[in-house]
């Protein structure tokens, strides 16, 4: 008699969790803190923790020797973190299992040089433990140009070409999340459009991507986010509309009076160079601050001879932050 | 899982050794081999000594002899590939970046270390039964010799090869690829030689000389091994006539192998293999 009544509330207790358990966001793609690697004496890693959500497009930026490619050799188990903490789609990264749907172009990219492309697709969809057919093999080398040379061996392949079949490989066991280190450093200016091509597909079917790069505008073109690595830390990191949230109008204007200039500075801070203004406007601006500044000059009698909305790029912003990182040290 | 990603890597190692011509290397080194000692073999049979023609018995002894003469070649072959195919297939491939891609995938860096080892064991091992049953097929063709143990003698050949690939897999993770094939065929040779100083101790009765050979018999057992397949391959006769100087002489061997010699040969096998392992799973690649 008295055991339904012990078991009953435990069922609906373990269905509430179920369901508390169930209405969870998903955990993110590829979650990192604390990150540390040490070579010798030198610190590569220095307390770094980043996320990437499911299907988001994170860009990694920094100088060479930042930590980029250490860290993200420790999000994938190639490299054992000195201390920190990794989890993949959810499982800690020290379980090879976590890796199952994570797809991974190295830096320094070099696949088996007397298998076939086909062959290398075959071997990774076998590690990789998925069910891809031949066909979505064969359709995954023609995603990055490489149909006419499925049963040529690797061996003969230029860079350029075996980095093509790297992005095919990462691509190729149907991944939640793609890592992408330094993908276009072997390739011509065409190739580069097709990786961003890639990316932005990837973007649309909610995979996840984290995209090392030095190229910055394919960065700032494809990126939902950026962390910037410096020495081993993350030195910034935001959506591009916060790091880049600068806006800045300038203005080309004579006739000024007090008034105007009151007026200016009531907008933003004000650079001024003879009759050429700077105004860098707030971060929160909805776009209407520059037609109101346009329309009270002229009220105020000030001649306008050019207006030209800017917005930092984010190489500006990424030499800035380096820059200010680096002068600190000096100091 | 595990069990598919073993066999996978066993595949790709087998197919890496045949692509890379190391299949058609060995084919060629061996079949040099049979022919060398198919003729020499042939000329025995009608050899004069000054004391008129040998008997067929002498002639069987002198085989026997010469055979175990011309396995050391082929081990010596097949201690050579492996060790030289095991070094590149671990640090070479970590140097090269080819196990980036690999061990990103959702394996086990130790499942990854068993699929090699396993295909180069097949290759290796394989290799010295398919040479050295040639060469026992030729020796009966040409005198009409056949060993006491064909089988018991290949498969302690195979073994031999084993351990040597086994110690070049457990060098490769910590030295690079070409220090740890010339490391393990080092080690291979050194044994050898301890092994044989080990037998002129015991003939000179010098007890220290003689734990040379047992000492390096114990750290590396591809001496010991050789010795049992030695053995396997002699006629039984040989040892009577050669009596107890026998020991010092290197291509005779006294005694079967005893079981538990095997089983540590077993134990080395696997205590190397764990350290290969665990070195492996924590390399920083």
């Amino acid at each position: 008699m008295g055991e339904p009544s012990v078991a009953a509330p435990d069922q609906a207790a373990v269905r509430a969790a179920a369901e508390l358990v169930a209405g969870l966001p998903p955990a993110p793609a590829l979650w990192c803190t604390g990150l540390r690697k040490r070579y010798g004496r030198r610190s590569a890693v220095d307390g770094v923790a980043l996320s990437v959500g499911r299907g988001e497009v994170v860009g990694l930026l920094g100088p060479n020797g930042a930590g980029k490619t250490t860290v993200i050799k420790m999000l994938l188990g190639l490299v054992r973190p000195d201390a920190g903490e990794v989890m993949v789609l959810g499982r800690p990264g020290g379980d090879p299992a976590a890796r199952a749907r994570v797809g991974y172009l190295p830096e320094l990219f070099r696949y088996q040089p007397w298998l076939t492309a086909a062959e290398v697709l075959r071997l990774h969809v076998r590690l990789a433990g998925a069910a891809v057919p031949p066909d979505e093999q064969r359709e995954c080398l023609a995603l990055v140009g490489l149909a006419g040379r499925a049963g040529d061996r690797v061996g003969g392949f230029s860079k350029g070409m075996q980095q093509r079949l790297g992005l095919a490989v990462a691509l190729v066991a149907r991944p939640e999340v793609v890592v992408l280190d330094e993908p276009t450093s072997a390739l011509d200016p065409l190739g580069r459009v097709d990786v961003r091509d890639l990316v932005l597909s990837l973007k649309e079917r909610g995979v996840a991507v984290l995209l090392n790069s030095h190229l910055i505008g394919e960065v700032e073109r494809v990126c939902d986010r950026v962390v910037i690595l410096d020495s081993g830390r993350v030195a910034a990191a935001g959506t591009l509309a916060e790091l880049l949230g600068r806006r800045e109008v300038r203005l080309h204007l004579t006739g000024v009076t007090t008034a105007v200039e009151a007026r200016l500075a009531a907008a933003g801070p004000v650079a001024r160079e003879a009759d050429r203004f700077i105004v860098a406007l707030p971060a929160d601006d909805d776009g209407t601050a520059v037609p109101d500044l346009v329309r009270d000059l002229a009220a105020l009698g000030a001649r306008i001879h050019a207006v030209e909305p800017g917005r930092i790029s984010l190489e500006e912003r990424l030499l800035g932050i380096l820059r200010s990182g680096a002068g600190e040290e000096r100091r | 899982m595990t069990a598919r990603t073993v066999l996978t890597v066993a595949a790709l190692t087998l197919r890496e050794a045949s692509r890379r011509k190391v299949l058609r290397a060995l084919a060629v080194l061996t079949l040099a081999l049979l022919a060398l000692s198919a003729w020499g073999f042939s000329r025995l049979a009608v050899a004069e000594t000054q004391f008129g023609a040998l008997t067929s018995g002498q002639a069987r002894l002198v085989a026997s002899q010469l055979l175990n003469l011309v396995m050391f070649g082929l081990s010596l072959i097949a201690a050579l590939g492996t060790a030289f195919l095991a070094g590149p297939t671990l640090a070479g491939e970590a140097e090269s970046g080819i196990s980036l891609a690999v061990l990103a995938r959702p394996v086990r860096r130790s499942t990854v270390l068993l699929g090699k080892w396993l295909g180069l064991a097949v290759f290796g091992g394989g290799f010295v039964v398919v040479a050295g049953l040639a060469q026992c097929l030729v020796v009966l063709v040409t005198v009409d010799y056949w060993p006491p143990n064909i089988v018991g003698a290949l498969a302690l050949l195979a073994a031999q090869t084993v351990v040597l690939l086994t110690l070049g897999l457990v060098l490769s993770t910590v030295v690079s690829p070409m220090a740890s094939g010339v490391v393990a065929v080092g080690l291979f040779g050194a044994a050898w030689i301890a092994g044989v100083v080990g037998g002129v101790g015991e003939v000179l009765g010098n007890d220290g000389v003689a734990r040379v050979g047992t000492v390096s018999r114990m750290l590396l057992p591809t001496d010991g091994l050789w010795r049992g397949a030695m053995h396997a391959l002699q006629d039984p006769t040989a040892l009577a006539v050669f009596g107890p100087e026998g020991a010092a002489f290197p291509f005779l061997s006294e005694a079967p192998l005893t079981a538990a010699y095997l089983a540590w040969a077993v134990l080395w096998v696997a205590m190397v293999w764990g350290l290969a392992a665990v070195a492996f799973a924590r390399k920083d690649l």
